[in-house]
């Protein structure tokens, strides 16, 4: 079985040079942040606080999220404005179950009803929060949840044709209105201030240095093994006959594809994957509400995906790791120009770099061989 | 052929045309009989009457506005006609057939502009063109067999396009395209293939080549080029039919009809 597994592994690796780097790269980073923070003692410089941790692991998370894009948007061509919506769903599945851990150690100390349940004077828990006592029910929540929303909103979408700007449109019209809709308090899904509070996941304490360098390392595996599905989709027969509806979609209909079986294929698999994303991330950062609804999220990753360079998959990842970590700084060192530079960013690549930072290096490479094959050329002739 | 192809999964395809596929025992593959189409009181075609027999390659020319765009959108379904029959064979009457119907039946078109996947190598644009079940499912997990390939490579090399095989597509050549795509057309075992202008564009030595391609498809296919140009034409055709206001003003070999007083009028002008 694992015999297997390598040998699909190495031919899905065999012409992605950049595939390659980036797994390297993330098994080195996945070996040596555990060491950092439980090895390594506090006193020693090398040490890595917990926050650090947890920090790269919001990282990873946003990095799923951005391969989760690239699928649809640099694969595809269907610019989603809206693919925050999806990772909070995951979000919000993964906070309901670690609220029903609390028990009755919440505030009230109501055994069953969450805090803000017991704050609105409700009686009962609503059926919707029914199962998520169960991690297995939670697990699947994480994926149908998002996919179910994307199903259907594809399938109306798809189905009558709508493309291009009006799709993005629309996609940023969903995540809104689910925004303004997880804002009321009798959602049932605790208003503006969420879901928080938590305290353990399967019984492992979310403050504990171990549980954090644990949930760290799950996010590496997910985004190591949701970037290896990816690819394979994107290697297969479907993901050129995707790039083809891409590139021209009447055509691709005329010779017999049902477009919009494959758009929406794609368009689930990759809400899928940003929920799971998002319910990675619920756990690491200790609160999910709202806000993570807002539509400035979802244009925050597309942003990621642009910058890193989009239809490479692991442009998705070095895009989402550079600008969220220059978010991370401009926040807390200037957080009132991350906005600005944030649409300054988006301005630049658009018009110096339209295939992002790994088409640049890839025009740079292309560069240096000509020069060096133009040399040895003029070297035969003389 | 696929004959395992899942109803549902191409597009219109949940109507199969009827079993035994197209009946050319007497002789035509392609019946036109008093077709004519009014577009607002203009008449596009006009009682046009035309037969193409099974193999045959024919050249259809004639001035601006003869019909013949309106003559292909009616055998491949995108325009109805108010009057006259189409038949496919003896039986599939294509007036009843959609779009689909009459694609999946064998007819195919190759319209005048090229279109095809830019970013795909030429042998990734004729897999994706290749009869197999086209479901997602099954493209997900689609690897080709070895006929699969061979048949690849045998319409690479009668379009000409052995050495470009892993070249993307967007760096061909204009005349390399139109191979391209009448290969494209070719993995669908068309029966039928109409071509719209094919050497619009292209440099004497590619409108040679499209020459030997096309008469090359004679016999396999039956092929009705619709052209413009007369050197081409002639370089090609074995019959020639010169369509006028919508109906057919002369028919026979290029020179036969060069010398028709009623074609040297039309196109020399009166």
């Amino acid at each position: 079985m694992s015999m297997l597994s390598h040998g699909i592994v190495r031919t899905l690796l065999e012409s992605d040079r950049g595939g390659r780097i980036f797994l390297l790269i993330l098994a080195a980073v996945a070996l040596a942040i555990p060491v950092a923070n439980l090895v390594i003692p506090e006193s020693s410089s090398l040490h890595l606080s917990a926050y650090t941790v947890t920090l790269l692991g919001k990282y990873l998370c946003y990095a799923l999220l951005a391969v989760a894009l690239d699928l649809i948007w640099g694969y595809c061509g269907i610019l989603s404005l809206g693919h925050g919506a999806f990772f909070a769903l995951g979000g919000y599945a993964m906070g309901m179950y670690l609220m029903r851990q609390i028990g009755d150690r919440g505030v009230y100390g109501h055994p069953e009803l969450p805090d803000f349940m017991v704050f609105l004077n409700w009686q009962e828990l609503p059926w919707y929060w029914y199962g998520f006592d169960q991690f297995w029910f939670a697990l699947l929540m994480i994926a149908l949840a998002p996919g179910l929303l994307a199903f259907v909103f594809g399938w109306f979408a798809f189905r009558s044709r709508v493309t291009g700007v009006y799709l993005s449109i629309i996609t940023q019209a969903l995540t809104f209105a689910l925004m303004l809709a997880f804002f009321r308090n009798d959602m049932g899904f605790g208003g503006n201030n969420g879901l928080t509070d938590f305290k353990d996941i399967l019984g492992f304490n979310l403050q504990s240095d171990t549980t954090r360098v644990a949930l760290f390392l799950l996010s590496a595996l997910a985004l190591a093994l949701g970037y290896l599905v990816s690819r394979y989709i994107v290697n297969s027969k479907l993901g050129r006959v995707v790039v083809a509806v891409r590139d021209a979609e009447s055509r691709a209909r005329f010779i017999g594809y049902r477009v919009e079986h494959y758009k929406l294929w794609v368009f689930v698999f990759s809400a899928v994957l940003a929920g799971i994303a998002g319910a990675l991330y619920v756990p690491q950062v200790g609160i999910i509400n709202p806000s993570e609804f807002s539509p400035l999220n979802s244009i925050e990753l597309v942003v990621c995906v642009a910058v890193g360079g989009r239809g490479t998959l692991y442009g998705a990842v070095l895009g989402a790791v550079l600008v969220n970590y220059a978010k991370t700084w401009f926040t807390t060192e200037f957080p009132e120009v991350w906005l600005f530079a944030l649409g300054g960013l988006f301005v630049l690549v658009t018009i110096l770099m339209p295939q992002g930072i790994v088409g640049l290096f890839a025009r740079l490479r292309g560069r240096a061989a000509a020069r060096k094959s133009a040399e040895s050329g003029a070297g035969e002739a003389t | 052929m696929s004959d395992g192809q899942d109803p549902m999964n191409a597009e219109g395809m949940a109507h199969t045309p009827p079993e035994g596929g197209v009946d050319t025992s007497h002789g035509p593959i392609l019946y036109l009989e008093n077709v004519s189409v009014s577009f607002d009181g203009f008449k596009a075609l006009n009682e046009l009457t035309l037969y193409v027999d099974d193999g045959e390659l024919r050249c259809i020319i004639g001035p601006n506005g003869a019909g013949k765009t309106t003559m292909m959108d009616v055998i491949t379904g995108k325009t109805r006609p108010d009057a006259g029959t189409v038949f496919f064979g003896q039986t599939l009457d294509l007036a009843r057939l959609s779009e689909h119907e009459i694609a999946s039946a064998g007819i195919w078109r190759k319209f005048q502009k090229p279109t095809i996947f830019l970013a795909h190598t030429v042998f990734e644009n004729l897999e994706l063109a290749m009869q197999a079940d086209k479901g997602v499912w099954a493209s997900l997990r689609a690897c080709l067999s070895a006929e699969q390939r061979d048949r690849i490579d045998e319409v690479l090399a009668l379009i000409g396009l052995i050495g470009q095989r892993g070249l993307r597509a967007q760096s061909l050549s204009h005349g390399q395209k139109q191979w391209l795509e009448i290969g494209m057309l070719l993995m669908q075992n068309p029966r039928l293939l109409l071509v719209d202008e094919p050497v619009a564009g292209m440099t004497h030595q590619e409108m040679d080549r499209t020459a030997e391609l096309l008469t090359s498809l004679a016999g396999r296919h039956s092929v009705v080029v619709v052209e413009h140009d007369m050197d081409f034409v002639r370089s090609i055709a074995r019959k020639v039919t010169v369509l006028h206001e919508g109906s057919v003003l002369a028919e026979g070999s290029m020179d036969q009809v060069q010398s028709d007083p009623r074609v040297i009028e039309v196109y020399l002008g009166a």
